[in-house]
């Protein structure tokens, strides 16, 4: 028990860390992300031979400050991570409201649009599309937005297929209310905290796919500092240079396991308790 | 004087499939149900689990439709109001409280849910008007900020009555109201839905698997038996001098506090009716302990003998010298 709170805890640190330092980016990075400096290209890190204070995690090939990049590439990926999970969310939790609580009919186009979705390979798609329509962080957003709501709507349907036979739904109907107000003030608060956990995973696989889209040349444009976009520049430098790789795959994985944690001490939290 | 409540020919049948290459199943949950009455009245509905009192409820409240058959309050037919009329004429109060009440609403809201599903009335009507219903039914103006959990069963249970009655409807569909309740707390709900009743001039449908309950609060009851109601009479008839011979057993199965009686033998066997498959005839001869063999064939559906609602080909309308008649 101790040691999910403490699991939780540290999902919560790490989240709470690289949100904190994404949105004050501006403020702590030492140096200007962009600002290229050819006299000083693949510094190593402080830590390593050659390192220097002024450049704590060195600097990339074209001699930008990689820490400064780091810390502005958080800024995407929460940002494509949020973006993506909301507009993935609002597809998802919509048609599974709407497939749980009517059921029939409607419910069987949203499994049907659910099993179609589950059989478009995610990867290849985002590639074509992004690779058709061009890459920019709308697209990137959207695509992964427009992809990633299967989870969403499954777990909302079924989540609502048992709050639709409880009896305060039932004394909503005779009360006289809407059917817009018994699915967005009835339901849906009653399914959120399930929502809250399929939140948390979706986000951590839309910042992986960002970082895969990116690393394929087809996420965010550059120059804009990607983690992913940091590990493909960096990969022709990867053998005298690891740490150009190591730095943003090491950051990648720590916050997508952060969220993970933070989202299954949520399910923890919100499974059982019971609310007062 | 008019009727209240009508309904008339109510049916609601419910098709399932059993296994994939199974036959169709049929259930007649409501297999015509019919009955008036009169405004301040109320009309207990009996029954073993299974026998359809808890649908019978849902179709009249329009909660499910009928397959047949029509509800009428007031003269008017229910399923030809929209949903913002129909409610301020009949209204539900259900049987576990901890279900009914949405957990993530305070009291002010659930309460007030009604009024706001309206439309027209102002938020500070709103507030008022819960304010009020929720003295009537005995809760505390800072219990209107809570959380449903925050409530124990009996003042959710009245909450739950406060939200029925704050519309003032004609009818209220009282669904087992007490049956999830503490026993020190099921006396108190009743007393208060029979003192709501006398104060609004309400018409109660008391669904109850209990008699005690029933008797206590019902002007007029009906026994109902996979579907119909089998017998039907005023509360005092009823309890005196039942008919039928499956109200005679029900009366004869209520427990005594009297130790050492055991558990009464009522004669109806071991097996449970099955509204899948409605024996032929009689519904009740495969249970009735004094059926004979035209029950096996004859429908008894709509007889009155007596002037009174008895659907037993056997009863003719003379008293029943033994009121608990239960074979050797």
């Amino acid at each position: 028990m101790s040691l999910r709170h403490f699991a939780t805890g540290l999902g919560l640190l790490i989240v709470g860390i690289v949100l904190v330092a994404g949105l004050l980016a501006p403020y702590i990075a030492p140096h200007d992300p962009f600002a290229q400096d050819l006299m000083k290209r693949m510094i190593p890190p402080e830590w390593m031979d050659g390192g220097s204070a002024l450049y704590p995690f060195g600097t990339d090939q074209l001699g930008r400050d990689y820490l400064s990049r780091l810390l502005y590439g958080a800024r995407i990926s929460l940002l494509i991570g949020t973006l993506a999970v909301v507009t993935s969310g609002l597809i998802g939790i919509t048609l599974g409201i709407l497939g749980g609580y009517f059921g029939g009919r409607v419910d069987d186009v949203v499994m049907f649009a659910i099993t179609c979705r589950l059989s478009i390979p995610l990867i290849l798609v985002a590639l074509t599309v992004v690779a058709f329509v061009g890459s920019s962080l709308t697209v990137v957003v959207l695509t992964l937005g427009l992809l990633l709501w299967d989870r969403f709507a499954v777990v909302a349907r079924t989540t609502t297929m048992q709050v639709r036979t409880l009896d305060y739904i039932a004394a909503a109907q005779a009360a006289g209310a809407s059917r817009l107000h018994i699915l967005t003030r009835e339901v849906l608060p009653n399914i959120l905290s399930h929502l809250v956990v399929v939140a948390t995973l979706e986000m951590a696989l839309a910042i992986l796919l960002e970082a895969a889209l990116s690393f394929l040349g087809l996420g965010v444009p550059p120059p804009l500092p990607s983690w992913g976009l940091m590990i493909a520049e960096g990969k022709d430098y990867m053998f005298f240079s690891p740490w150009v790789i190591m730095i943003p795959g090491i950051a990648l994985f720590v916050l997508v396991l952060g969220i993970n944690l933070l989202g299954d001490g949520l399910r923890d939290m919100l499974g059982t308790g019971r609310r007062v | 004087m008019s009727a209240a409540i009508e309904v008339r020919g109510l049916r609601r049948v419910f098709r399932g499939r059993t296994g994939m290459f199974g036959g169709e199943r049929v259930v007649r949950a409501v297999d015509g149900i019919g009955f008036s009455l009169a405004a301040g009245d109320v009309l207990g509905i009996v029954g073993e689990s299974g026998c359809g009192k808890s649908t019978l409820g849902r179709v009249i409240m329009g909660l499910l439709p009928p397959s047949e058959g029509e509800v009428l309050v007031d003269g008017k037919r229910l399923d030809t109001l929209d949903r913002r009329s129909r409610a301020r004429l009949i209204q539900p109060v259900f049987q576990d409280p901890f279900s009914s009440l949405n957990p993530r609403h305070t009291i002010e809201q659930i309460v007030g849910l009604p009024l706001a599903a309206q439309g027209d009335v102002t938020g500070r009507q709103r507030r008022e008007r819960v304010m009020e219903m929720l003295s009537r039914v005995g809760l505390s103006a800072e219990m209107a900020s809570r959380m449903p959990a925050q409530l124990s069963g009996g003042q959710r249970q009245r909450v739950a009555i406060a939200r029925a009655l704050v519309l003032r409807p004609r009818i209220v569909v009282c669904d087992e109201p007490t049956s999830a309740l503490d026993v020190s707390v099921q006396a108190q709900i009743l007393n208060l839905l029979a003192e709501l009743r006398r104060e609004l001039g309400l018409t109660y449908l008391f669904i109850s698997h209990n008699l005690a309950v029933v008797e206590h609060i019902a002007t007029e009851v009906a026994v109902m038996y996979l579907g119909r109601f089998v017998e039907q009479a005023p509360v005092d008839d009823l309890f005196r001098a039942p008919q039928h011979p499956y109200t005679r057993a029900l009366l004869a199965s209520v427990l005594t506090p009297e130790p050492g009686l055991g558990i009464p033998d009522v004669g109806l066997g071991e097996s449970y009716p099955d509204p899948a498959n409605i024996p032929p005839g009689c519904r009740f001869h495969p249970r009735c302990p004094i059926a004979e063999a035209r029950c096996q064939t004859e429908s008894p559906e709509g007889r009155r003998p007596g002037g009174r609602l008895v659907e037993c080909l056997l009863v003719d309308g003379q008293a029943v010298s033994d009121p608990v008649r239960v074979p050797a």
